[in-house]
């Protein structure tokens, strides 16, 4: 009986206090850079395209809803043909932009995607593709991985390092 | 108030005809509360408006509520329908339309005795009728108030919790069931 | 006094009670926010007071689908039933000197009786939607009001022994110099714990509890006979909150203030302390219920009008 009583004043003591709810669309709550958000593409400082069509993406997506078509341009190099995400599947788990060697797919702290039709949640890569770096600004993958072109293998050139033997346990 | 006299009990015997011949006990039930409803206002127009509300909160309010409880108890489909519509042939009315028939005709001859008087209403408060209640009444009163105490220990009896050991049986029961039963040791010295 | 039961009352005071039950949704809502620290409807119109014509035209728009199963008349009345016995109660209220329907001289009583055939309302629902949930509530919504509404009428004889008569506009005079709830405390406690339970308001919203029964009596129920009983359950509660204010709260007697805005002030109070036992209290179970009602509440109230029928006669 008593603490009936007691848990009534205490809830009408709540008037006084401050409330909980934001109000969204007036008031945007803050969302940490890490925040696993809406899926882009991001670009080299060069300006070309970071995605080098691995497939890594796809295949570890744990909802299967990456889609992607590899090719090459005229030097060799791969890019994806297209680059398709449905994210009325996507459950933002962030594995992609794990398993990208690329640093190319991201998630970003973006989360208002919603659609009146389903359609409409298929992003293509002209969708997914921005002009810029993303969290990894400067980061180019050619210049940390090297490049093989017409007439030099791999760390063949000036300056170059040669790449790490992934099979040998010598540094 | 003479035409809601009537109307009254017009609707209360209309309601009642209904509540014989419905073959769905609900629907009987609720033709009931309609024909205590239009007597409460029969009451109501013959100055007894204190009768009247209580017409309606004993009777329609509590009693015919507990039919109802009853009746959704009980579960009844369409085959008790079926048996009701059975025993509404022709046949089975003939005992009960002989004895209304014998009630009416005494009614008919009361009234026509000169004991019917001229329809002038005088209001009981509620107040007189506690004063006659407590005074004229006391002995009848006394006896309800009598035979509600047994009623009330009766139903006490009957509801009373033994030897059941449930979890939330109040202490004096379940003190009662550790002696009785024996295979739970009740002390040192057993 | 110069008592008025004019028709044009009778309607004024049904519009007044119209219009205050969906403003009460929205109170409720709102209310109901302020204390759990968030804040309810406040985006259609200044405070989100037009939530209320949004809700309504959502309502008289749905498909009002009566199930083929159901006993259909009985399932069509049950939800009439209870918008016509709360109305009717309003009737013996005394809203200001003058205002008011009608002056019964058996005014608390028609009360008692319009609030026990309340229950019909329920109870019927229930057994006409023919479906288990919606029984189990009308069968718990029988005997929740039968058993409360024994000591409900028991709490207010106390008052009616201390005026001397069961006519609403006595009681409030009869309160000129002091309130009822002050030598009728007991009585006013059982008769708020009652009118709370009688109105299936929130702690003991047992018939609907939707955690144990979906949404009990009214499962079946959509579009409009829905509305009928939400809009009931409502101006049931500014009818208890109104009777205890006549009763109990000396009904528009108060200083500096017209009557009409006393008795204004008080039911509104009363609701909001409703709607304050709505936030602050759990649901309890059905036999806790039924033993705090017949071996705290009943013995409560017989002993208040022991008590008070020895003190008058002496």
């Amino acid at each position: 009986m008593f603490s009936s009583i007691r848990s009534l004043w205490i809830v009408f003591k709540h008037m006084f206090r401050r409330r909980e709810t934001v109000q969204y669309p007036d008031e945007k709550p803050y969302l940490a850079p890490r925040y696993r958000g809406r899926i882009i593409l991001s670009k080299d400082p060069d300006g070309g395209e970071r995605c080098v069509a691995c497939y890594l993406c796809a295949v570890v997506c744990p909802v299967d809803c990456i889609a992607l078509q590899a090719t090459e341009d005229e030097h060799g190099r791969r890019y994806p043909d297209f680059f398709r995400i449905n994210f009325s599947r996507c459950i933002y788990c962030g594995l992609c932009e794990e398993a990208c060697p690329t640093y190319a797919i991201q998630l970003t702290p973006d989360f208002e995607m919603a659609e009146y039709h389903r359609n409409n949640l298929v992003y293509e890569k002209e969708h997914l593709q921005i002009e810029g770096q993303g969290k990894y600004p400067g980061y180019h993958f050619y210049k940390v991985a090297g490049l093989k072109i017409g007439g030099k293998d791999k760390g063949e050139a000036e300056n170059e390092d040669k790449p790490v033997d992934i099979r040998s346990l010598l540094p | 108030m003479v035409t809601a006299f009537y109307i009254a009990s017009a609707v209360a015997i209309a309601a009642t005809i209904m509540v014989i011949t419905r073959t769905q006990a609900v629907h009987a039930l609720l033709y009931l509360i309609v024909s205590l409803l239009s007597v409460a206002v029969i009451f109501f127009c013959l100055g007894a408006p204190f009768v009247a509300v209580l017409e309606i909160i004993i009777y329609a309010g509590a009693i015919m509520v507990l039919f109802v409880f009853v009746m959704m108890l009980l579960n009844l489909g369409p085959e008790s329908a079926q048996q009701e519509r059975q025993w509404l042939n022709p046949r089975m009315y003939i005992g009960p339309a002989v004895l209304s028939l014998v009630l009416l005709i005494e009614l008919v001859y009361m009234i026509n005795q000169g004991l019917a008087t001229v329809y002038s209403p005088t209001v009981v408060a509620p107040r007189e009728v506690g004063i006659s209640l407590f005074t004229t009444y006391v002995l009848g009163v006394e006896l309800a108030g009598m035979l509600l105490l047994a009623g009330l220990v009766g139903a006490f009896h009957l509801g009373r919790r033994r030897e059941r050991r449930e979890h939330g049986t109040d202490t004096t029961t379940q003190a009662a069931d550790t002696e009785s039963s024996p295979n739970v040791t009740v002390g040192e010295d057993s | 006094m110069s008592f008025q039961g004019s028709a044009l009352l009778a309607i004024l005071v049904l519009l007044g009670v119209f219009t205050a039950a969906p403003g009460l949704i929205w109170l409720e809502r709102r209310l109901l926010g302020l204390w759990q620290d968030r804040y309810g409807p406040n985006r259609v119109g200044p405070f989100g007071i037009f939530q209320v014509i949004a809700d309504m035209v959502k309502i008289l728009t749905k498909e009002d689908w009566i199930p083929p199963f159901a006993d259909r008349p009985v399932f069509v009345i049950a939800p009439g039933v209870i918008i016509f016995t709360v109305l009717m109660s309003f009737a013996v209220v005394p809203v200001a000197p003058g205002i008011g329907v009608v002056d019964l001289n058996v005014g608390l009583l028609f009360f008692l009786a319009m609030s026990s055939l309340g229950a019909y309302s329920v109870v019927l629902g229930g057994w006409s939607s023919n479906n288990k949930y919606s029984l189990l509530g009308g069968l718990r919504a029988a005997s929740q009001m039968i058993s409360y509404e024994v000591f409900m009428g028991l709490s207010l004889m106390g008052v009616v022994v201390m005026t001397g008569s069961f006519s609403m506009w006595d009681i409030v005079m009869a309160q000129q110099g002091m309130w009822n709830i002050v030598p009728q405390f007991f009585g006013f406690v059982v008769f708020l714990v009652a009118g709370v339970a009688e109105m299936h308001r929130l702690p003991f919203d047992i018939p609907e509890a939707e955690s144990e029964i979906v949404a009990g009596f009214h499962s079946e129920y959509s579009g409009l006979k829905f509305g009928m009983f939400f809009v009931g359950e409502y101006l049931g509660m500014v009818v208890v909150a109104a009777i205890t204010t006549t009763l109990f709260l000396g009904g528009w007697h108060g200083p500096w203030l017209p009557p009409i805005v006393w008795f204004g002030l008080k039911t509104f109070a009363l609701v909001c302390f409703f709607i304050l036992l709505r936030a602050g209290l759990p649901r309890p179970r059905f036999d806790q219920l039924m033993s705090y009602g017949w071996k705290v509440m009943l013995p409560l109230a017989l002993a208040n009008l022991l008590v008070t029928g020895a003190i008058v006669v002496l």
